[in-house]
């Protein structure tokens, strides 16, 4: 087992570095993915599931998590949805443009407790960001666990993001890839419906299986569930929750979530240590 | 040498079925037909009788809904295991969508017509049907709630703006 390279956090977490933007993908409508170099030219070491703070200078900052490979650490990336003034903002940034990285920030996946075991991935549209750095490195340590399954759900065909990535998991002997949409043209041959529907169809050993689990909240419980009824119990699913990130290191409270600030202690956790929490109505 | 394998036998296979009394599954396999649809067929079409249910041993279904001024809408695809078509058991008994075939299907049919006549005269038989029926509806309907939650949770993305 080689190790990736271990986060190397900057002198001040509240300093933002500058980087530069290299390149801009447009994913789908509204969504954008930047691949960013750092202007001092130092590699940027995280691991999958880390959020940065992003800084459009003058405009302010966001939380973003990464979703880039974690072994090329010079080459930062960043996945965003334009859906605020700050976000919609950034999508007009082109190559070139100098933006601002406070991170990396948060408890990572826990990919190690997934060593020897089946792995199932849950998510759907802009929730593979996040997980698409932990994807690889499972893909990168492929030899390390059983079967890898990635259940994908999307809107339509039209908004299936970092689809040549889908392709190459599809086209892997070692790795399934159930892709949905909730709706699609009439001679569309895959599989339309919800994401439960991708769970059920997934051959998986559910007692010896981990999931990692990306979706809207509202949907996580969802997901959650649909593995139980596949055997995978809330003591081996993994999620990311989001909350209204702010310092980054567990100072400000902007993301209490009960005990623990989400920014620190989070924004992963095992689903059986929230799961009180997360039935608390309007919390 | 050819296996012969009887309907009674090919319907017990089916998930459907799974455990069924025995005698249940006599009555029933006496209205089940063997039917094979190639690509693209339809099986039913929105607003004819629905004179049938069926049961997917293999291949894909597409449940499509007709759009005026459009092209149909695929809302869901059905596989091998699957079940569909419960208008049968709702006056007025019209198929509410259309069923397409997305590769060659092979069904299990079950004739409407014989079905309701003999859960009239058996209605053990008609609750037997209800029960492995009604869980099925309600996991769709549970699933088509969730992705109205999805739809109206999601941010919706900005787009970007021509520059100009």
């Amino acid at each position: 087992m080689d190790a990736m390279p271990a986060p190397v956090r900057h002198a001040d977490p509240m300093v933002p570095r500058p980087f530069r933007i290299t390149r801009v993908i447009r994913e789908i409508d509204g969504v954008f993915t930047w691949r960013l170099a750092a202007v001092d030219g130092a590699p940027f070491d995280f691991r999958p599931g880390q959020f940065n703070m992003v800084t459009q200078f003058g405009v302010g900052e966001i939380p973003v998590s990464i979703s880039g490979d974690c072994r090329r650490p010079e080459t930062l990336v960043h996945t965003i949805r334009a859906v605020g003034p700050v976000t919609e903002a950034m999508q007009g940034l082109r190559a070139g443009a100098i933006v601002g990285i406070r991170g990396p920030f948060g408890r990572p996946w826990p990919i190690d407790a997934a060593i020897g075991s089946d792995v199932i991935f849950v998510t759907s549209t802009i929730g593979l960001a996040p997980l698409r750095p932990l994807i690889l490195e499972v893909l990168h340590r492929r030899q390390d666990f059983g079967k890898v399954v990635i259940c994908y759900g999307t809107r339509g065909i039209h908004d299936i993001m970092f689809e040549e990535d889908l392709h190459a998991w599809r086209a892997r002997f070692d790795t399934n890839v159930h892709l949905t949409v909730h709706s699609a043209p009439s001679g569309y041959r895959g599989r339309v419906g919800g994401v439960a529907a991708a769970i059920h169809a997934a051959r998986i050993d559910g007692p010896a299986t981990v999931a990692f689990v990306c979706r809207s909240e509202a949907l996580t419980r969802q997901a959650v569930n649909t593995l139980g009824e596949r055997g995978v119990t809330p003591d081996r699913v993994w999620v990311t929750l989001e909350r209204n990130m702010k310092c980054g290191i567990g100072l400000c409270g902007h993301c209490q979530f009960g005990p623990s600030f989400m920014c620190k202690d989070g924004p992963v956790y095992r689903f059986d240590e929230i799961e009180a929490l997360y039935s608390v109505r309007e919390f | 040498m050819v296996n012969i394998v009887g309907l009674e036998d090919t319907l017990a296979a089916h998930p459907f079925a799974a455990d069924m009394d025995p005698d249940v599954l006599r009555t029933i396999a006496g209205c089940c037909s063997n039917a094979i649809y190639h690509p693209g067929d339809y099986l039913f079409r929105e607003g004819e009788p629905a004179d049938a249910f069926f049961l997917i041993r293999h291949g894909q279904v597409a449940l499509e809904i007709h759009v005026p001024q459009g092209a149909p809408i695929v809302v869901e695809t059905l596989e091998d295991g699957e079940i569909f078509g419960w208008s049968w058991m709702l006056a007025p008994y019209t198929w509410s969508n259309d069923a397409r075939a997305n590769d060659q299907v092979r069904v299990l049919k079950l004739d409407a017509t014989c079905l309701r006549r003999k859960m009239e005269a058996d209605r053990a038989l008609g609750y037997e049907l209800y029960r492995r029926f009604l869980p099925v509806m309600a996991q769709r309907l549970a699933s088509s709630r969730m992705r109205i939650v999805e739809l109206a949770t999601e941010p919706r993305p900005i787009r970007a703006r021509p520059k100009g």
